[in-house]
């Protein structure tokens, strides 16, 4: 199998489809001409023309607005937004239009589109440029949120967004695209070539939305993670010794839940580690449900490990981002438990 | 570059003030010898994450902030912002510091190249989300209204920032309620790596204001005089009342969009075809030598000035602490 970093990965993904359904349209902004300021599409404009791969304004809110109308007369969009930090205007396309367009025509019509946005920190992009909001999207019904965390997931999971008829928004760590990152700043940053999941198949080939992975198994405590913060969880777990058993949730909503019960009721513990803000994050949805469908089974209070309720400062920058000695720090809190 | 013809023209004509000339001619040069030591501090690995130069583009802040009071008058930009602080009257410690992520940065490190602020200079900021400064911009000019101040709103955006839905939004409410805002595109003809053509309708950006009233003007971006004598235009007419106007100010960056820009959307030859043949520090020095208005020696006391004030921003730079962690939590709210 050819090695692919999460960018190669992303732009087989597209490839592929490309060339398997005439109705996909990619487009967003430098994704055309230029090959996309990540250069995940690269190529892709002079292999399948100007009408299938194309440039936008910068205009988020008219962006995503023409994806849905697109969406709803049966073309599948495929839309770039060059940074997760700059969604925001788009917000009422997504909320108001994408996730609501089938609840309220009873079915007839879907938003079949896929937002992919790169996001997080760890480049020094300061506050408009490092941002982790996915709450704010699981927090809206009728939309779906996923996030890989190697190359080989990225492209699967890109593939089956690309296919469901749902809206669905495909986070990218951007701290990955090039190697895994465990968190250890001061260190060389590890390639894909050298990790098994950068490892990717040519051709095309699908992971579910709504299906976990575990990364790693083990007895003593369970971590609940996505994108990169899986790297750094499985380091601090080497670090500190302790055998926890690390998932990756791969995909926010539809969650699988499944999984999740199913560790935490075998180890009796429970972390929860995200890049993102603390209050109203993801993992206080998670400790919920946890606590809901695992109380008598827990030996120790949830923790969360996140990002400190504060802009992403340019500086201060690795004392804002959950490294493994934060993860490591809480893994032992919970043992103590 | 369509706006030569122009150019030439307006350069018949320089203004006749020696001393403003040279004072131009040192606000310039400040700012590109600035970025060129911002540039090298990046390349030793002393700044970090995005920079945006302004190099090239001198000559739009400099006409511009010759055109207003800097008491009364107040200024917003986008990301591309060092340029516009330095032409303010910000201190380029404060500013050097910033890029490095240090204490005596404007921000104390944590807003970084694309966020920075100066009441006292009425400076509004350094935005790092394109367009969004705009609207902001906009409730300056507002305010400056409802307070009879009789200030003026520099409103900074680039020529990708004009299909942002929100800045149709804000023409339409500055000509509606006459505010006094001058809208100043900084056409640099590429939005990152997309050039006007290939993201715009309509790329006389000069007209986006018909459908709302607001008059446009096409400038040579390269004459700081061109920038000035339409400044002063636009900023007479705000001041009277009349409401906003446009300026499609055609310039170029001679470096990246930021420093990582592989820059395969334009040519090499192009690239060196402006700073050869349309530098606006060039066009400038040979104003201030050919119509005698000052000398070589002259010009050389201000280089050595200049200097002296970038070596100092840098080792200024350098030297001031990172900001202690307990900063990650100042300034979120007031109080808490």
């Amino acid at each position: 199998m050819p090695a692919m970093n999460m960018i190669q990965a992303v732009n087989s993904a597209m490839d592929i489809m490309l060339a398997r359904d005439n109705d996909i349209v990619i487009f967003g902004e430098d994704v055309g001409y230029f090959g996309g300021v990540f250069r995940a599409t690269e190529g892709l404009q002079k292999k399948y023309g100007l009408d299938r791969t194309f440039d936008t304004p910068i205009a988020e809110a008219g962006i995503l607005g023409v994806a849905v109308g697109m969406g709803a007369y049966g073309l599948r969009p495929v839309v770039e937004i060059q940074f997760a930090d700059y969604i925001y205007p788009a917000l009422d396309q997504l909320v108001s239009e994408a996730a609501r367009l089938r609840y309220r025509s009873a079915g007839e019509f879907t938003s079949p589109l896929t937002v992919r946005v790169p996001c997080g920190g760890g480049i020094f992009g300061g506050q408009t440029h490092s941002q982790s909001p996915e709450s704010l999207f699981t927090h809206v019904c009728g939309l779906k949120t996923v996030i890989p965390s190697n190359p080989y997931d990225a492209k699967g999971l890109l593939i089956s967004a690309i296919e469901d008829d749902d809206p669905v928004i495909f986070f990218e760590p951007k701290r990955l695209y090039n190697g895994p990152f465990d968190g250890h700043h001061d260190r060389p940053s590890g390639i894909w070539a050298n990790h098994p999941l950068g490892e990717v198949p040519a051709d095309y080939y699908k992971i579910p939305l709504g299906k976990a992975n575990i990364v790693r198994e083990g007895k003593d405590v369970t971590i609940l993670s996505y994108g990169t913060m899986v790297h750094v969880a499985q380091c601090a777990t080497e670090e500190t010794g302790i055998d926890a058993e690390v998932i990756d949730l791969r995909t926010l909503l539809p969650l699988d839940i499944d999984t999740i019960v199913e560790s935490v009721k075998k180890t009796g513990r429970c972390v929860i580690v995200h890049e993102a803000t603390r209050t109203s994050g993801f993992g206080a949805e998670l400790s919920a449900l946890v606590q809901e469908n695992c109380f008598y089974h827990l030996e120790a209070p949830i923790e969360r490990v996140t990002g400190w309720d504060t802009p992403y400062p340019y500086s201060l920058e690795w004392h804002y981002f959950p490294g493994p000695d934060r993860v490591g720090a809480a893994l032992k809190r919970v043992m103590e438990g | 570059m369509a706006t030569t013809a122009r150019r030439s023209k307006k350069a018949a004509e320089p203004a006749s003030d020696p001393k403003q000339l040279l004072s131009f001619y040192h606000d310039m040069l400040l700012i590109r010898r600035f970025e060129e030591k911002a540039g090298q501090l990046y390349g030793m690995g002393l700044i970090n994450g995005f920079c945006h130069l302004y190099i090239g583009q001198e000559a739009v802040v400099v006409g511009m902030q010759s055109a207003i009071s800097n008491e009364r008058d107040s200024v917003i930009t986008s990301y591309r912002d060092h340029g516009h602080m330095l032409a303010c009257g910000m201190d380029p410690k404060g500013v050097m510091a910033e890029l490095t992520g240090r204490m005596g940065g404007y921000s104390k490190g944590k807003g970084g190249s694309m966020h920075m602020f100066s009441l006292e200079k009425k400076f509004y900021g350094g935005h790092g989300i394109v367009g969004a400064q705009v609207p902001l911009g906009t409730g300056l000019g507002f305010a400056h209204k409802y307070n009879e101040d009789g200030g003026v709103a520099l409103v900074y955006l680039g020529d990708g920032a004009v299909n942002q839905g929100q800045v149709a939004e804000s023409l339409n409410m500055a000509a509606l309620w006459k505010l006094p805002v001058v809208y100043i595109i900084e056409n640099n003809k590429y939005a990152m790596g997309t050039s006007v053509e290939r993201a715009t309708a309509g790329v006389e950006l000069s007209h986006r204001g018909v459908p709302y009233g607001i008059p446009g003007e096409a400038v040579d971006g390269m004459d700081v005089l061109a920038v000035r004598d339409a400044g002063l235009r636009a900023v007479e007419r705000a001041r009277k009342g009349d409401g906003p106007t446009i300026l499609d100010v055609k310039t170029y960056r001679y470096r990246g969009h930021s420093m990582s820009d592989p820059a395969k959307y334009r040519t090499k030859e192009e690239v060196a075809k402006m700073r050869e043949q349309h530098d606006p520090i060039d066009h400038l020095r040979a104003i201030l030598i050919d119509g005698k208005h000052a000398t070589e020696e002259d010009l050389k006391v201000v280089d050595a000035k200049v200097k002296e004030v970038v070596v100092a921003a840098a080792d200024f730079a350098q030297a001031s602490p990172e900001p202690d962690a307990s900063e990650l939590y100042t300034d979120i709210l007031i109080g808490g």
